[in-house]
Order: structure tokens, then sequence, then C-alpha cells
């Protein structure tokens, strides 16, 4: 069946002629068949124009067959999975493939933009920094969005992304890069061997070149031996095969980045599966067989629709069976590019003529071009003639200076071949030239890489299997496989004869790298104006920075610099490489890691009764913690908050404090290491005690602080700020192990496993009687203020006992293993009924720890010493401790440091804000009079206004002192009152009662 | 980038804290400012093989002098970190 599919061969192929495929493509509908790329399937339709060119917008074709490409990109999909720039040479066919060209605007066919080929003289090299110099802030108004909307890719979907994404790790012994001839050798010799082979293949069928090229190996056309070798790897177990995959990046330690393109072959994934996977390959070893790619030769016209790779037409014609062109004509500079002759001509196609750059031509050529009617013009094309209905006319300028001029409807290039250095150079690797092949190669890989077959720079079909296949088992036996690798596949060298030839000089704009638009004359104008590395000249010039790299453009372009620099091309060198090989989806980093999953959340132990409550919660680091309770008919949250400081303050509230970062500490020399970690005494704590503790950095500055309490004489329990709970278990760690390895001391974290609640209010004990055994007395005399010990709860139940207070009353913290939490969470709500408990969260909690002036993150904040937070007394000078010595330092002990110290307006009805400057009465607002700022804030129930706490110069001394608090951020400025920083109970009676 | 922890085995990057250079010891408690100003703030910063405190946070907790070529990331040898901070004596 040929259908509307004109240009379709009737026969060969990869392409599986029961099963056509309908897609559209620019709101037109064709057909193709399963085994098609979408470029395969445009071709076998007959359709030349797929693009508009990224600056000038000049009307572009198929260049390739395969991810080199940097014309044909589309659009693929519609809605939210539209998919920009996706090659169409790449691109699997499927039912109801929709795709859309790029850049052009209202049409392919009919493209406004293309006027800029009529100005292109100001589009040279640079011409962004020439022409839009003046004035500054059009940039940002009007320059920069016009040359936006004019030059680019295609669009992205502008939606969440409705797929999934996938992350995956895998280990192997030998990982290999590409599946030509190469790559399956070397996967037989390691398969064989034992080995755990990992081969990853981009495309979606098995073979590379031999697809398209066929040719005999063991005796066998090419396409039977893979299919044996096929059938031989998938038999073995430890050979894992992984199509659609591409090794795109290469890490330390032998990690390998490889993505998956799972799905990108349906319109849709399948329920529960993920459109692409990013793996994370472990492998001892690695075979890079990633082939080699045809370059381009540079001359005027050369983007012209039809003018396409030798290579690349031989794969539309064998493996696709789809006719480029009827009446090709060949410009090769190398004896490969004449297979496309060849080919053709098995194909039935016409061969208009083959353009030779070298001086001689083989005997057998020479009887194929007589067999074939066509004439060999020894000599270069100098132009094209055609537009976006494709080649009319080639122009050849003979070697003699004469001209000729040839017919055809289609131009195959062979310029030679290209190894993909790629993933051998990412570790700054430099490739070193090669004069035989006249080609960079490989020099070195990173440790464990080896690169094998056309690479490497073997472009015979016998060199590919023997490289392949040697460094297959030599890779397998360094892994420690001494299996027997078996017999070598063996097929013929074919002779590789070139000249190099890169740029043909002539009239009109000669393309190096189409996808960035950048000419040959664009080169040589950023040598004359000095920017003549190779570094400078890619970035000057954009050449090798599209969504391709460079792929059929870098070379070329350093060629051409080196001729008009007039220096060798490996003097010229290459510019460094950097992984990723192909485009990779941001998605497919990101995997699973996205929205609510973009990171674990913590919950705490009572999270899912507060959520029944109705509390508001909020993000602190990982956790969820409640930030306060709404009650029906309040207004805002400072209204609920309000209310939840008052009950605390008058009868008896609760907090889930969980968060807190818990350590346990045991050993003989538990205390003599706290003492060490510490600014204050540990060891002499007696057991049954809690103490408020500080640390320090060792530069001095104060790193962390909470309570300990002493359980048992080799027995501490430390507790930690949520934020920093994961550091000061570090740094303990770091202190006990490398520091201190003398001390017999362990650490344990125990965060997670204990749930713990602070009970706080005048009627905590009232409350605590109903929940704790009557056995235990909890009188100020059985359980004084700072007591910490282990009681019975009713029941039986052990818990950790804490009459520690952050809210400045009567308080206890209970401890009981994580998973009672939410028990005792209800367990408190029905207790503490007949007193009216009130559940409170962080808002509350930070307005009590204001209102007694306790510090906490926006003081610690990694500027203050323990004398700025007014804690320098603490400071022992009986021990050593970290951060002792620096803590001494002239500029930490100054007398003009900025030190908390309490804030409240003057107007007594005045929100404070935090961040706030504090300038002296009197003075302008500036760096030199900033004294300091504020810290934290809140509305304060008791006091029944806002305060604050702040960091100001001398704040201690300054009590009573009218300031000024100056918030440029938000236009406020008014007059504030230094005061002391303990708002609430200052004598700590109502803690102690 | 992998390290073979001595407690766990090979392990991934992710797994690991940095710190820094663990050639410096802390000073004894009586080795005055300067020695703990130097101990605190002044490290080597090497371009080759040098030797770093890691952390196997996602592991074992354990502290790991790991000796690595800054400039290809080799890494010759791994071994535990206990008391390579400890205090110099006679410092």
């Amino acid at each position: 069946m040929r259908g509307d599919q004109a240009n379709r061969l009737n026969n060969g192929g990869l392409i599986d002629r029961s099963t056509p495929l309908n897609f559209r493509f620019d709101g037109k509908t064709f057909s193709g068949f399963k085994g098609d790329t979408l470029a395969s399937a445009l071709v076998a339709n007959g359709v030349k124009l797929v693009g508009r060119s990224f600056k000038y917008h000049r009307p572009r074709g198929i260049l390739t067959a395969g991810s080199e490409e940097p014309n044909a990109l589309v659009e693929l999909r519609s809605g939210a999975r539209r998919e920009p720039n996706t090659k169409a040479t790449t691109a699997e066919l499927y039912e109801g493939l929709e795709a859309a060209s790029q850049n052009r605007w209202p049409s392919l066919n009919f493209d406004v933009m293309s006027v800029n080929q009529l100005f292109a003289p100001i589009f040279v090299a640079g011409f962004y920094y020439k022409t839009f110099m003046w004035p500054a802030k059009f940039w940002e108004t009007i320059y920069e969005p016009a040359i936006r909307r004019a030059a680019g890719l295609g669009r992205a979907a502008g939606v969440s992304d409705p797929d999934h994404y996938d992350k995956a790790w895998a280990h192997c012994d030998v990982a290999i890069a590409g599946s030509g001839p190469a790559g399956l050798a070397a996967a037989l010799a390691a398969g064989r061997s034992g080995a755990r082979v990992i081969l990853c293949e981009e495309d979606f069928v098995l073979g590379g070149r031999l697809l398209a090229d066929g040719d005999t190996i063991d005796g066998l056309p090419a396409s039977e031996w893979v299919a044996r070798a096929v059938a031989e790897l998938e038999a073995m177990p430890d050979v894992r095969i992984m199509t659609r995959t591409t090794l795109f990046g290469v890490y330390d330690g032998g990690t390998y980045g490889a993505i998956e393109r799972v799905n990108d072959h349906l319109p849709v994934p399948p329920e529960h599966q993920v459109r692409q996977r990013l793996w994370r390959i472990v492998a001892k070893r690695c075979v890079v067989a990633a082939g080699a790619i045809e370059r381009p030769i540079v001359f005027a016209g050369n983007d012209t629709p039809g003018v396409m790779m030798a290579s690349a037409m031989r794969s539309y014609i064998n493996r696709y069976a789809a006719a480029p062109a009827r009446r090709i004509a060949l410009f090769t500079n190398n004896e490969d590019g004449w297979r496309t002759a060849e080919t053709a001509i098995a194909a039935g196609l016409q061969v208009a003529a083959v353009i030779d750059a070298r001086p001689d031509v083989s005997p057998a050529h020479r009887s194929l071009a007589s067999k074939g009617g066509f004439s060999v013009l020894h000599g270069a094309v100098a132009g094209v003639d055609g537009g976006k209905g494709g080649i009319r006319k080639i122009s050849v300028s003979l070697s003699g200076g004469a001209r000729a001029e040839v017919e055809a409807d289609g131009l195959a290039v062979s310029g030679g071949w290209n190894p993909a250095v790629g993933l051998t150079s990412y570790h700054r690797g430099r490739p070193k030239w090669r004069d035989d092949i006249a080609a960079f190669v490989p020099d070195g890989a990173p440790p464990g890489m080896v690169a094998a077959g056309a690479a490497n720079g073997a472009f015979g079909l016998g060199a590919c299997l023997r490289e392949g296949f040697e460094a297959g088992a030599a890779a397998a036996r360094d892994a420690g496989r001494s299996g027997s690798i078996g017999s070598m596949p063996v097929a013929d060298d074919e002779a590789f004869s070139l000249t190099p030839l890169w740029h043909v000089a002539g009239k009109g704009k000669a393309f190096v790298d189409q996808q960035h638009d950048v000419t040959a004359s664009d080169v040589e104008l950023a040598q004359r104006e000095g920017f003549e590395s190779v570094e400078h000249l890619k970035r000057y010039t954009t050449l090798g920075m599209a969504t391709d790299q460079g792929k059929t453009s870098n070379v070329a372009g350093l060629a051409i610099m080196a001729a008009v620099s007039g220096k060798s091309i490996p003097e010229t060198g290459t510019t460094i490489y950097r992984p990723p090989y192909v485009p990779v989806a941001i998605g497919a980093f990101a995997g699973h890691h996205r929205d609510e999953n973009f990171h674990a959340t913590r919950l705490t132990p009572s999270h899912h009764w507060a959520a029944e409550q109705g509390a508001i919660f909020v993000d602190t680091g990982l956790w969820k913690r409640a930030q306060w309770y709404p009650r029906a008919g309040e207004k805002d949250w400072l209204e609920s908050v309000t209310r939840e400081v008052k009950a605390v303050r008058s009868g008896v509230g609760f907090c889930d404090v969980s968060t807190l970062g818990k350590i346990d500490v045991h050993g003989p020399d538990a205390g003599a290491f706290l003492d060490r970690v510490y600014i204050n005494a540990f060891s002499s704590l007696a057991v049954g005690k809690a103490r408020y503790g500080l640390m320090l950095r060792e530069d001095g500055i104060v790193y962390d602080d909470g309570t300990t309490s002493r359980l048992a004489e080799d027995h501490y329990f430390l507790t930690t700020t949520t934020a920093k709970a994961g550091l000061v278990m570090q740094h303990l760690e770091f202190c006990r192990q490398v520091l201190f390895p003398e001390l017999d001391v362990q650490l344990t974290s125990v965060s997670d496993q204990w749930a713990q609640f602070s009970i706080a209010g005048p009627k905590t004990r009232d409350l605590l009687k109903e929940v704790v055994d009557p056995g235990e007395d909890l009188s100020n005399e059985g359980f004084p203020f700072m007591g910490a010990r282990e009681v019975a709860l009713r029941g039986g139940l052990k818990a950790r006992l804490f009459r520690i207070s952050f809210s400045g009353e009567m308080a206890f913290e209970i401890s009981v293993p994580a998973r009672y939490g939410e028990a005792m969470a209800r367990n408190l709500m029905i207790a503490g009924k007949p007193l009216g408990i009130t559940p409170y969260g962080t808002e509350a909690l930070g307005v009590m720890r204001i209102e007694k002036g306790h510090v906490a993150g926006p003081e610690l904040n990694g500027t203050t010493t323990a004398g700025d937070l007014g804690l320098g007394k603490m400071m022992s000078t009986k021990k050593d401790f970290i951060g002792r010595v620096m803590a001494g330092r002239e500029a930490l002990t100054a007398s003009n440091r900025q030190v908390v110290v309490g804030i409240k307006p003057t107007d007594k009805a005045r929100r404070l804000r935090s961040g706030a400057h504090i300038i002296p009465k009197g003075e302008t607002p500036g760096p030199d009079n900033d004294q300091g700022y504020i810290t934290s804030v809140c509305f304060s129930p008791v006091l029944d206004q806002w305060i604050g706490l702040g960091l100001v110069e001398r704040g201690r001394e300054r009590i009573g002192e009218i300031v000024r608090a100056h918030d440029p951020l938000r236009g406020e400025d008014y007059d504030v009152e230094l005061c002391n920083s303990v708002f609430y109970d200052p004598d700590g009676g109502r803690q102690r009662g | 980038m992998r390290i073979v922890c001595p407690f766990c085995g090979e392990r991934e990057l992710g797994e690991f804290t940095y710190l820094g250079d663990a050639k410096p010891q802390r000073p004894a408690a009586d080795a005055g400012e300067d020695a703990v100003y130097d101990y605190v703030y002044l490290r080597d910063n090497i371009a080759g093989v040098m030797s770093e405190h890691w952390y196997h946070g996602g592991g074992c907790r354990a502290w790991l002098k790991v000796t690595r070529n800054t400039l290809t990331h080799e890494i010759s040898a791994v071994e535990p970190a206990a008391g390579a901070g400890a205090a110099k004596v006679g410092a």
C-alpha cells in the first residue's frame, strides 16, 4: 500500500507496512508506517520544508537522520504535553502524532519574519552588542522583547507537565554506549565472559549504521548478523539492553547519566508509567561506541531544503524506504560518500552527478558512474538555486576553474566523519587531531572509559568490530570476568580516503551552524574583530551553542577559523566539551521530586489530631507544624493567637514541640564531653535536673541552644533547635570522633523516637495530675523548677518529664515514645476539658517567648555572641570549650556591639515590624547612623500592644532611650523606646511557682 | 563521585557531607589566640592531593579522612577520622 506516501519506495526498509499510522504536521494529515520517525514519514510524504531558521527565518528542511539534527525541530504534541525543539529525526511515529513547525508566523510557507533576511547585513555575529547599545533602558522594554519574538525556537507548553518522570540507579561491570557494530561486538565479548552489561542505544532499534549501510559480517547480511547478536545478548541473564536510552554524561567514580525515553513514542504514557526515566549507571568500565557524525561542507545555499547529509540519505532510503529526492546529486570529498550514489541507484533513483572534491576517483566508481549514466565532476558545489520549494539547480565550480550546473532535487553532502568525542571529553579531555582521517579523535578518556570503533576514529566495519570486541573483552577482564569470549565477528575494512574540504567560497550565505544561523562570514568577522580563540568564537557568534550543541558545526567552524587565522586545525583546538550529550528535560532530573513531593515532609506525632482540629500549618524546614488553631468566629490569625496566649497565661495549654532535635548522650565521660561543647558546665549538673545550654562555633559565634537534662550519672538528654537538629548531631559527632576521641561517650539521635509536648499555664499541675500516675510527686518540692526525670503515666506508660518553661508560665514538657504522641494529644484534650485546655501553635509559642525575652532563630543568626544575647555570664572560665578562645577576641567583646534589647513603640497603638533599622533620634538614616535593627515582633496580649526584640548598639546601656525605627522597605518611620527584653514576669516567679 | 566508607562500603556522594581540610589539629587549651586563629581560619587551598574530612551522615555517621586529588577527584584513601583533629600536643 502506498496511499499518499508518494516518496515511499516500493520495497525494503525496516518499516512495518502492515501498520500504517496517521499523523498531523502543521494541521495537515499524513500517513506513515510503524518504524518511521517523524522525519522519515515527512520524507516519504515529500515534505521538504519543515521549519524556519532561528535568526533569518530561512526555510529549512531535514539535514540528518539522527540526534545531531540542527534544523528539523518541531513542537511535538499539543496542550500541556507540547514539547518544543523536538528533533523530527528521532521522534518515533505513533498513531495520532501531532507536530507543528517552529519560529514562523503566520505559516511555515508564508513567514512574515523572513524579511529578516533582507536585514541580514545587520544580523551578523555580535549584532546584539553592536546594534542595541543605546538608549540603555530600551534594552529591557523594546529591544529584547522584539528580538525574542523574532528569533527563537519552539514554545514551552506554559502549563504544568501532566506526566511523571522517574530516577533510578543501575550497577554493572560494563556499560556500553551505542549498539552499532562496535557496541554489539563489545557487548558480545563482555557478555560472553560473564560480565554484567548494560547496553544503551538511543535509537529504538539496535544496529546503528548497520541499519542503513548493510554490508556483510561473518559472511551474513548485516541485518541477519545483528538479529543473531541481539538474540544471543538477550539470552544472557546479566546483559541488559536499553533502547531509547542515551548515555549523556560522565561523572566521577564511574557514574554515568542516561536518559531513557520510556514512553515518548506513545501519545500518552500508559497508566502508572513514566514518560522518561533518568538513570545513574555505576559501571566498573564503560565502552563508548557512540559512532561518528558525518560532517557537512559549508557552501552558499547549503541550508536549502533538499540538501542532506549523504549518510542520512542512505538512512532514509535503506532503513525507511523513503526517497528524499528523485534526482540526487552527491557532493563528497571522500570515498564513503559514494555509498550514497550506490544506494540511490540500487533503489532505482536517479543520480544527477557526483561532485567529488578529490583529484582522483576509483575505477570502480567510474564504472558505477557510466553504468548509472551520471557524470563525475571534479570540483565543489559553489551554490544552490532553490528555496522553500527545495532545490532547483546546483552550480559547481570545477577544479579547472570552469563552472557547471547540475539539475537535481536533492543534494547529498559528505565532508567526512567526526568521531563522537563528547563522552570521552567530558572531564576536560581535549581530543587530538588525526591527519589521515582529518578529524579529532579521543585522546584518553575519564578513568574506566574507552572509545571503540568509529567513536575512536576506526571507520572501517572490520575495524569497528575488532575494536569493539577487544574493548568489551578488556573491560570485562578489568571487571574481574574471565569467561570465554568466543570468536570475534569479522568483516572487510573499506578504504577510507579523504581530501579535507571545509568551506567553498561563493556568493550567498553559507551556513556553519544551521540551528543558530551562524555563517562562514560570521566566523571570518569574529576573527577580524579579535575573537580568534575558539572559546571566544563560540560566544561571540553563538556557534555550537544551540540545542544540538554544534554536533554538525563545531569542527567546520574551527576549521574555517584556522584557515582565516593562518593556523592549523589542531593549533586552533576545540572548545571544552560539557554534558549533556543530548538535551535532557528538567522534569527528568526532578523525577518525582516536584510539587508536594519536592522534598520530604515530616509530620509531628500529633499532626493528624491537629489537622482534625482545623490547625493552620506552617512549613518549618521539612516539618509541618501547627501554627494556630482557628475557632469559628475569629476574624484573623491575630485573634486566634491572642486567645491561645491568654488561655495559656490564665489556664493551661499545650503545644507539640517534638520537632526539637533530641540526642541521647551516654557514657562515663558524657558530662566532660558536654562541658567541651557547651559554654557552660554540665558535668556539675545533678541527676534529675535540666539546664539551659549554649553552644558556640569554633570562631566564637553562637551556634545553637537548648535544654539538656541529666537522667542518670552517665546519661544526658540533649535538645537542639528545630532548624539545627541534624547539624548539631553532625557537629557533636565531629567533636566526639575527631576532636575528643579520648572521651568515652556515645551519641544517639532520638528526635524521631520521642513525642514531646509543652504543657504550660497556672493549671498545668491540675492537668498533669490527671495524666501522670498519682504516685508521682509533682509538687514544687517533689519536682522543682528545672527538674527532669522519668515518670509513670496513668496506665503504666513510662514518660520523661521536664520542668522547663519557654512561655514563662508554670510549665512542664512531657516526652512519650513517638507512637503514643497522637494518643497523648487526645488524652490531654480529654483530661484537660474541665480546665478549659487550649492547644496552641507556633505563633503563640513565639509570642510568649518574645514576652519573656527568650532568644530564638532571629537572634541566633550566625552573627551574635553569647554576650550579644545577654548570656555572656554563662561562659565558664574554668574549662576549655568549643569557641572559647575566638569568643575572646577584641571585636567580639567590644563594648559597642549590637546586643539584644526590648523594643516598644512610643505610640502604643502602632504595629512594629521586624527588619526596621534603629537610628538615633535626630540623625539621618544611613549606614553611618545605623545602630541595629528589630529582629522579632509580636502583639503582646499581656501588654495589649506590639513589642519586639532588637539587636541594638549598646542596647542594654540605653534602656529608656527613644530612638527611630526606620523602615524604608515599608515606608515607615516611627519612634520606639529601648527597654528590658523581659516584658513579662521579669523575676520569673510564675515559672517557679 | 563515590566514596568507599570503611564501615559501609562504596557509597555515592549524596550520602556524604564535606567539611574541609583534615590537616589542622585543634590547639591545646593553653595554646593562645594566634594558634587558634590559625586553626580556625588559615586553610591551604590545595590543587592536588589533599586530606579532607567527610561525614557519612546518610550512613553510619562516621567522620572520615579522605585523601582526594582536588583536580581529578580521584580518591586514594579513606579511613576513619578518629582523633584526626585532636589537640596538638605542645602546640
